[in-house]
């Protein structure tokens, strides 16, 4: 049996398999879906091609959103790339990348919810980006995308994916402890690098709040997305170095579900606290005519 | 604890930007399709809570009407919606309304029309993440739960003779579907199955053969059916 419900049992069964992280996920969706391992896999790869074609239909677009309040960035981001620039190149792409994705999914483009839509350019930001400087197979890349959806499901568990339930730290929090513990197996760590890649990223995004502008998947979100990409790809570096987590991943989860209840539902989603309500934030709610009566005074 | 599959994590492969404002609003558009049983010519959206309030930027308006016209929650035409529309000839309406206390923040109440045709009201609502549940038809309380872009769904009206979901699901196994969960429902004096399949993808023929067995009134399917029977 393969089946894990928290980074405990899913490093139990690495051992005891001698298997890594995508390894045991993969057979657990085997078991649970009665599927073949070629079945499950190729799965997975019409989720990459999505998420691939999503980076590059989004670098190439450059145009605004529905609504107006996005677009163009990761354009402007990626050709402007070949300056001196203070993070790496795998950074530089992974912000780009990301920002792309989020973009294109506010254009109404397709894109994989992976693990939220408003989360969705965190990892073919981190993953992508590593492939293009590291020089990744598709093969390998999509092998990763299991370590990170092994990740999530532990997370989704225990504790949320949803920005209105948990707040962002919930949504991209979620997104970067899951790139961060597949780019470390991706670059041939132990699963207990992973874990605390994971750790290391999910913990220091607890209590993000989500608050866009007019309820929006937009402001803050999408340029979130790709600033907080470079967090996993900092958290995989630390534990590829040999750092460690003081606070194991599994109770980092616990304390991200602790928070997320302790978050006013005011800053999950609605668009009635922090940044949805500043001059800004009400200006744009009047312009998409965001009418909050019956919905603000429940809490 | 809620269990989680890779695919749960992994997807749905959807149309931007709101997994519960876009997706969730095209699965709830299918649902009140396959419940009507044949093309609306008109069709009256009242959105409630959160849903009047920022349908516009989440395109909630487009992707249920793409979901009445059976589009799936990853058909990169749920953009040209109102344009598609005209071209079949469906009239369509969206209007704010207060539906009352009770009901989730994402919920909207489609009134489905059609020449010579009863009037059909369902009410659904889009919980999160893809997630919907269909809470009213007609005047009906159900719980019908769909999850857009996962399974494919069949709504089987039938009298409500003893055995008879059990012939259903036997011919569904028989042909190959894997019955992830069965609703069952009271409406008067019929009563609703809502299935969620894996697996086969029953075809139109397979379909007909189901409405054959005594007692069932009619079989809808969502999504993926009607393209096929296009072909």
């Amino acid at each position: 049996m393969y089946t894990f419900h928290s980074t405990k049992e899913l490093l139990e069964l690495t051992h005891k398999h001698k298997k890594s992280m995508s390894d045991i996920t993969i057979l657990q969706e085997m078991q649970q879906s009665g599927k073949s391992k070629a079945e499950v896999i190729a799965r997975m790869e019409r989720r990459l091609k999505v998420m691939k074609t999503a980076v590059e239909k989004g670098l190439k677009n450059g145009g605004k959103s529905v609504s107006g309040l996005s677009g163009g960035d990761a354009k402007c981001l990626y050709n402007y790339k070949a300056h001196k620039m203070m993070l790496s190149e795998t950074a530089i792409i992974s912000i780009a990348y990301a920002i792309a994705t989020g973009e294109h999914n506010a254009c109404m483009g397709q894109i994989v919810a992976f693990p939220t839509a408003g989360a969705s350019g965190v990892l073919p930001g981190v993953l992508f980006a590593a492939q293009k400087t590291q020089g990744y197979s598709d093969k390998a890349v999509n092998k990763a995308l299991f370590a990170a959806a092994g990740i999530g499901i532990i997370i989704g568990e225990n504790a949320t994916l949803s920005g209105a339930e948990g707040g962002c730290q919930a949504e991209i929090g979620s997104a970067v402890a899951m790139a961060a513990g597949a780019l470390t197996e991706l670059r041939g760590g132990t699963p207990e690098q992973c874990a605390n890649a994971a750790a290391l990223g999910l913990k220091n995004l607890l209590g993000l709040t989500c608050d866009p502008l007019g309820g929006l998947v937009e402001v803050p979100c999408i340029k979130r997305g790709g600033i907080l990409s470079t967090l996993a790809l900092a958290a995989s570096d630390m534990a590829i170095a040999g750092i460690k987590s003081f606070v194991p991943f599994d109770e980092v989860v616990e304390a991200m579900s602790h928070i997320g209840k302790m978050i006013s539902p005011r800053l999950r989603e609605t668009a009635l606290g922090g940044l949805a309500i500043t001059k800004t934030g009400e200006k744009i709610k009047k312009k998409l005519g965001f009418n909050a009566n019956g919905i603000s005074n429940l809490f | 604890m809620p269990n989680y599959t890779t695919f749960d994590i992994a997807g749905p492969i959807m149309v931007g930007p709101s997994s519960s404002h876009t997706a969730g609003a095209v699965k709830i558009g299918q649902m009140a399709r396959a419940l009507f049983d044949q093309t609306p010519t008109k069709v009256t959206f009242y959105l409630h809570g959160s849903f009047a309030t920022v349908y516009k930027g989440h395109a909630t308006d487009k992707a249920l009407l793409a979901g009445v016209m059976k589009f799936r929650t990853a058909d990169t035409h749920i953009k040209d919606a109102f344009k598609i529309a005209k071209e079949k000839k469906i009239e369509y309406e969206f209007k704010t309304t207060d539906l009352g206390i009770g009901y989730h923040p994402n919920t909207v109440k489609i009134i489905l029309e059609s020449d010579g045709h009863k009037k059909m009201s369902v009410i659904g609502s889009s919980i999160g993440g893809g997630n919907v549940i269909i809470v009213k038809i007609n005047e009906f309380d159900v719980e019908l739960k769909g999850v857009a872009g996962k399974y494919m769904s069949l709504i089987i009206s039938h009298a409500k003779r003893k055995g008879i979901i059990a012939e259903i699901t036997a011919a569904l196994s028989a042909m190959g579907c894997d019955i992830v969960d069965i609703q069952s429902f009271r409406t008067g004096e019929q009563s609703l199955t809502f299935l969620n399949l894996e697996g086969y993808r029953p075809t139109l023929e397979d379909v007909l053969r189901i409405e054959e067995i005594d007692g069932v009134e009619f079989v809808r399917s969502l999504t993926k059916l009607g393209q096929q029977s296009l072909q």
